[in-house]
């Protein structure tokens, strides 16, 4: 198994405030790996920094072997690393089809159609809905969209940001359902979650992030049995 | 009064083609470009020149002034707003006006301040009879160009790729680039088709009013900017109806009111508009970004 994503010393800034100190991690391919923490660990800032979306003070990023530091955001996307953004953050006043179109900007336009049947057969509401404005879609089927939406470039790499948040216990088991699956379709996923239960769950490994730093790591197993998680996390 | 409504609409129309390059920057690269009524100048000039000096053709000069005015449209957006992508709304705003001044000088400059007379391009191609009014053929050019432009506009942003990456930036850049949309070359695309629309407009609106000086394109840019701001600033067919309705309000309010006043009317109207409705007439209602 190749090294996919490799994150070393990273450190990022907000201004004065020093948000990532230092934390270290690396995904595998196939695997899925989570991050979880409480609000504010900076798990968002992470994956941010790591699409390239946010510039990294120090540290380095490899992806695919490759130090990707610098490339802009947009060109990564075309290299296989697809990020789902905390808040679903869907194109409200397209429709659901232009939503998905949106996702496969970096491809070629022949390959368009069979990226939306792959993303249909995950997603068959988002088939029947496909003209809708997604704005008007309720906040379950825009969490389906978005996902829908980052899996159209064909990513190797998928980055997904809370993709549970706000949504009802039978939905959150549909999305994590739908995040084994496309791991099994072969996609190696990154997984930000507050719903630490489900994350560990699915999650081959998990580090657990606290104000900027991991401070503890390992199987999803092990950390589902770890004292100290269970009482931040997992609710004792 | 048929008359007078032809005129209006003409008026309005060169106003909705300036309007339409306000409304597209500012819905995309989320700015006012306060030297676009400056470009509509640049515009005029180059054509006047090609035709006056060279001697082309009114379709040749309308492309040279279309083709200077997309460069510069591009070169203005590189040098001077991409360095502030990140700084405050009125950094930009006061580089704007800077932009602006800097264009008038260096037309002033180049063409010193004695006014030109405009060839008409479109003089001697016909004429139209409705009722008791004639209806010149620059104002059958100028009230086609807009429609056609209109169409053009609506299918570019709904069927085609750049079109609809436009309208995904527009919304969300971060989530635009997240789709490997290049948020830069977007707004590089949108101001090109800003200016070369400003290029056009120059030429209907000297061939429609054929002074020409350095400062020309100012007040129908502030007008335009009126319109888009009536029509619902960032909506295309906004910057249409509110072009339109700006340069039928202002024609009217000269012919019954008063000449002098009419400005003041215009910008009566306006306040009234936003006052009732702060949107615009076809804005849509601001959605709080997160
Ligand atoms: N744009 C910003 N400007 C300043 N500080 C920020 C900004 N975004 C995040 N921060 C700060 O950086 C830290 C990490 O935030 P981040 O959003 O990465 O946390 P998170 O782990 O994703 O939290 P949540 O679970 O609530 O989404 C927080 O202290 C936050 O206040
Ligand atoms: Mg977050």
């Amino acid at each position: 198994m190749g090294n996919m994503l490799k994150v070393e010393d990273l450190h990022v800034y907000y201004g004065s405030i020093h948000a990532i100190k230092g934390i270290a991690f690396e995904v595998n391919e196939g695997e899925i790996v989570t991050l979880i923490g409480a609000n504010g660990a900076g798990k968002s800032t992470t994956l941010n920094t790591v699409a390239g979306l946010l510039k990294a003070s120090r540290g380095e990023v490899e992806f695919k072997g490759e130090k990707i530091a610098g490339i802009p955001a947009h060109k990564l996307v075309s290299r296989g690393m697809s990020l789902c953004p905390e808040g679903r953050r869907v194109f409200q006043e397209l429709t659901v089809r232009e939503n998905l179109e949106m996702g496969a900007f970096s491809r070629p336009k022949a390959e368009v159609n069979e990226s939306l049947e792959t993303v249909y057969e995950l997603f068959p509401r988002l088939k029947e809905r496909y003209k809708q404005i997604a704005g008007t879609l309720s906040g379950g089927e825009q969490q389906m969209l978005a996902m829908g939406r980052s899996l159209m470039s064909k990513p190797a790499l998928m980055m997904l940001d809370e993709p549970s948040m706000g949504l009802a216990p039978i939905l959150v088991e549909q999305i994590f359902d739908i995040i084994k699956e496309m791991n099994k379709n072969g996609t190696t996923i990154l997984l930000v979650e507050q719903n630490a239960q489900m994350a560990l769950s699915i999650a081959s490994r998990a580090y657990v992030l606290e104000t900027g730093r991991v401070v503890s790591s390992g199987t999803g197993e092990k950390l589902l049995k770890d004292d100290a998680v269970r009482k931040a996390y997992l609710g004792g | 009064m048929v008359s007078y409504l032809i005129n209006g609409i003409s008026l309005g129309a060169i106003y909705a083609i300036i309007a339409l390059g306000y409304t597209m920057v500012y819905g995309i690269a989320k700015m006012l470009n306060f030297a676009h009524g400056d470009v509509i100048m640049v515009g005029g000039y180059m054509a006047y020149c090609s035709v006056s000096y060279l001697g082309w053709s009114p379709a040749a000069a309308v492309i040279f002034a279309m083709a200077v005015c997309t460069i510069l449209g591009i070169t203005i957006e590189k040098l001077a707003y991409k360095p502030l992508r990140d700084a405050s709304s009125l950094a930009v705003l006061i580089t704007a006006i800077g932009v602006s001044y800097f264009l008038q000088n260096a037309a002033l400059l180049i063409f010193s301040s004695n006014p030109k007379v405009f060839p008409n391009l479109f003089s001697d191609m016909f004429t139209i009879k409705v009722g008791e009014a004639t209806v010149t053929s620059v104002a059958v050019v100028t009230i086609l160009s807009c429609i056609i432009i209109m169409v053009a506009l609506t299918l570019f942003t709904s069927k085609t790729k750049m079109g609809k990456a436009m309208r995904a930036v527009s919304e969300d850049r971060g989530a635009a680039t997240l789709m490997g949309i290049n948020v830069n070359s977007t707004i590089s695309v949108t101001f090109a088709i800003g200016s070369g629309l400003a290029a056009i407009a120059g030429v209907l609106l000297c061939s429609a009013y054929p002074t020409l000086m350095p400062t020309t394109g100012a007040m129908p840019g502030i007008k335009a900017f009126t319109a888009a701001v009536f029509g619902g600033i960032g909506s295309i067919p906004g910057a249409m109806l509110g072009g339109i309705l700006l340069g039928v309000i202002e024609i009217f309010a000269k012919a019954y009111i008063s000449t002098q006043l009419s400005d003041a009317i215009v910008f009566a109207v306006l306040i009234i508009v936003l006052i009732v409705k702060p949107t615009g007439l076809l804005g849509k209602k601001l959605t709080e970004k997160v």
